[in-house]
């Protein structure tokens, strides 16, 4: 359960309070430095309702993503993109009234050290991180450098994830507990996964920590079916597909409106 | 409850390749940085090896297949024209002279016979110049197992005779198209497949690296060239045991068997890489496919493609244990170009009657460099693993002389 010694920090005060509203959590993806003007889409997703927003820091081998975020790492490190470069045009966004949360690998946490980089997010107004290749027991040497800092590393869960190490998992995570719907890559598919159920019931056991599912949610009817097992979702490569298209801010605030639509429909899930 | 992973015993930090610390550990490095959907497959693995490796039965099957199948014990040769040139008593060791041409299907045969007894159908590779995929099928097919190989779109092109030879065998051959579309990219690729297939498939990683328990068991596997080596070399020298171990290290593999035969003798070990793939001897620490490491890396921390002649050597990384040799000083890490070793390729050729892998040429490179300019004093013992043999390199030996 829930660690009550520990004060909650800003992403997860703000998803637990705007959960206890009724409202389903709506957290879009993008790519740092995917176009010239990219911390435009921020202020559209923020626009468009978005609880949280996660911020992409490409790295060039992104094991545990499939072919839409691959391309959108390798057009973004194509055009100059770095840690470095998207944290400083982060540092000239005025609020967005969310907060954001960066997601990388862990070879870039570890290139100028986790508390170089976790006090790099902090400046850049950063307020968590999620690195899918730093499972549970790897993160020590992470976990009390980020909360130093103030940054709240979330942890995944998978559906291969045993019981006991769920219950640590969503223990240490902090934010939110991310769990992956599907024993697969990022990436569109048509239904959401059985397994995404079953997961996010299991988390919801162990932990009262806000709980998005993500990894293949891109439609409304997706996104009202997550709604019904965990408190919200995680939509990425269905973002980054039309970024990579040419859509522009305007064009997703279009595509996230059904999805916030369908995420404040009134749902039937027992709590 | 921090850490529900079993812990192992303490080995000796003294380079002697025993069992990795805890949490797959050689020094600071190796681990499981493994996304969590792969954490559990990386565990039953680990599980499986651990009662495979100390099961007689398991063990004893494996050295059959190993002697009937793949023609082990490999020789020791003594290159006798070459030393008396080099002023050095060279013995190779004769990787070369396994079933499918080189060490690779010391650790295949191990690992497709795990996955058969953990009751997997089908083997997941990567590869690079297509020897790992080549072996791989080979074993997957001698067992009864479905092989599918990932290679890049690149290599693909370069190493056509190969994948012709996979497709012989019955395996599928993916072409990776992402990336810099080679090995880093196939493994990769290798990854992400396995991730949606852990029910079924064994991952049969090529080289020391990726997630624990992989290093670990690999040289494990490969320890048969060093265990080898050490008592033939009892039995041909004087002094029982020789002054200098070398071999190429691209991931590492067949350098971590070889060095394993001798890491607690006082023999000196070296490990020679591509100018253009320099892991251990210029790679900076990092994180990829799974473990902690040393990786090539440009300033922003994004992993560089690497260079090689010799595709076997064509990764920007190196294995977790020889980062932890390196530091200890227990093993040093050295380079040779292109040109060095496409050399040392024609002169073991012309003055011994074997061509070997561009790959192993590397060593080789090396050893010729080292006694010339006086680093291997003259009369030294050298004993020299030959990874692997030339006739996949023939046609870019011949763009190139």
């Amino acid at each position: 359960m829930t660690d009550p010694t520990l004060a909650a920090g800003a992403v997860e005060r703000h998803l637990r309070a705007r959960r206890d509203t009724g409202r389903g959590l709506l957290m879009p993806y993008v790519t740092g430095g995917i176009t010239p003007g990219w911390t435009d889409y921020l202020r559209a997703f923020a626009a468009a309702g978005a609880d949280a927003i996660e911020v992409g820091l490409p790295f060039s081998d992104p094991t545990l993503d499939g072919v839409t975020i691959q391309q959108a790492s390798d057009t973004a490190l194509a055009r100059g993109a770095s840690t470095r470069r998207i944290l400083a045009d982060l540092s000239g966004v005025l609020d967005l009234g969310v907060p954001l949360v960066a997601s990388t690998y862990y070879n870039l946490v570890l290139h100028d050290g986790p508390e170089a980089f976790c006090a790099a997010l902090r400046r850049a107004g950063v307020d968590g991180l999620i690195v899918p290749d730093l499972p549970v027991h790897e993160a020590d040497e992470l976990t009390d450098v980020a909360a130093a800092a103030g940054i709240e590393l979330v942890l995944l869960a998978s559906p291969a994830t045993p019981q006991p190490r769920l219950g640590e998992i969503a223990c240490r995570s902090r934010g939110f507990v991310y769990a992956v719907s599907v024993m697969g890559t990022t990436g569109e598919r048509a239904a959401l996964a059985a397994s995404a159920a079953e997961l996010a019931e299991r988390i919801r056991r162990v932990s009262d920590r806000p709980v998005l599912l993500g990894f293949g949610i891109s439609t409304p009817d997706q996104a009202r079916e997550a709604r019904r097992h965990a408190d919200g979702v995680v939509v990425g490569a269905a973002v980054m597909r039309r970024v990579l298209d040419g859509a522009g801010p305007d064009d997703l605030r279009a595509f996230l409106a059904p999805l916030r639509q369908a995420l404040d429909q009134e749902c039937d899930r027992p709590r | 409850m921090r850490d529900v992973l079993p812990l192992r015993e303490p080995a000796p930090p003294d380079g002697t390749m025993g069992e990795p610390r805890a949490r797959g550990r050689f020094g600071e490095y190796g681990g499981r940085y493994a996304p969590e959907s792969l954490v559990e497959a990386c565990r039953e693995v680990d599980e499986a090896f651990r009662e495979a490796w100390a099961d007689p039965g398991f063990r004893g099957a494996l050295a059959r297949l190993l002697a009937v199948h793949a023609g082990r014990p490999t020789p020791l040769t003594p290159a006798h024209r070459l030393s008396e040139a080099l002023g050095v008593r060279l013995y190779l060791k004769r990787e070369d002279l396994t079933h499918t041409g080189s060490h690779k299907i010391n650790n295949v045969l191990g690992q497709a016979l795990l996955a058969t007894r953990m009751g997997r159908r089908r083997l997941i590779a990567e590869t690079g110049a297509g020897q790992h995929g080549v072996a791989t099928a080979t074993a997957a097919a001698l067992l009864g197992l479905e092989a599918t190989v990932f290679m890049g779109e690149r290599d693909i092109e370069r190493q056509a005779l190969n994948v012709f030879r996979m497709r012989m065998l019955g395996a599928e051959v993916v072409p990776v198209t992402t990336g810099s579309r080679t090995l880093k990219d196939a493994t990769s690729e290798a990854m992400r497949h396995w991730v949606g297939v852990t029910g079924d498939s064994h991952y049969c990683i090529g080289s020391v690296v990726g997630p624990d328990p992989y290093p670990w068991m690999v040289r494990e596997f490969q320890r048969i060239i060093g265990d080898e080596a050490r008592g033939q070399c009892a039995a041909e020298l004087r002094t029982g045991v020789p002054d200098y171990v070398v071999a190429c290290v691209g991931g590492g593999s067949n350098a971590a068997g070889t060095f394993a035969g001798f890491a607690d003798t006082r023999a000196r070990l070296v490990g020679v890489e591509a100018e253009g793939g320099a892991g251990a001897a210029r790679g900076r620490l990092g994180v990829m496919h799974g473990c902690r490491s040393l990786f090539l890396q440009d300033d922003d921390g994004q992993i560089v493609q690497a260079h090689s002649i010799a595709a076997g050597l064509d990764y920007p990384g190196v294995g977790p244990e020889h980062a932890h040799l390196r530091d200890l000083g227990r093993a040093r890490y050295v380079t040779v170009t292109d040109e060095e070793a496409a050399g040392a390729a024609v002169r073991l050729a012309r003055t011994e009657g074997i061509l070997p892998a561009l790959e192993s040429a590397h060593a080789l490179a090396w050893v010729i460099r080292a006694a010339g300019d006086g680093e291997l004093p003259a009369g030294s013992t050298v004993l020299m693993t030959l990874s692997g043999r030339g006739d996949k390199d023939v046609s870019t030996l011949k763009e190139l002389l």
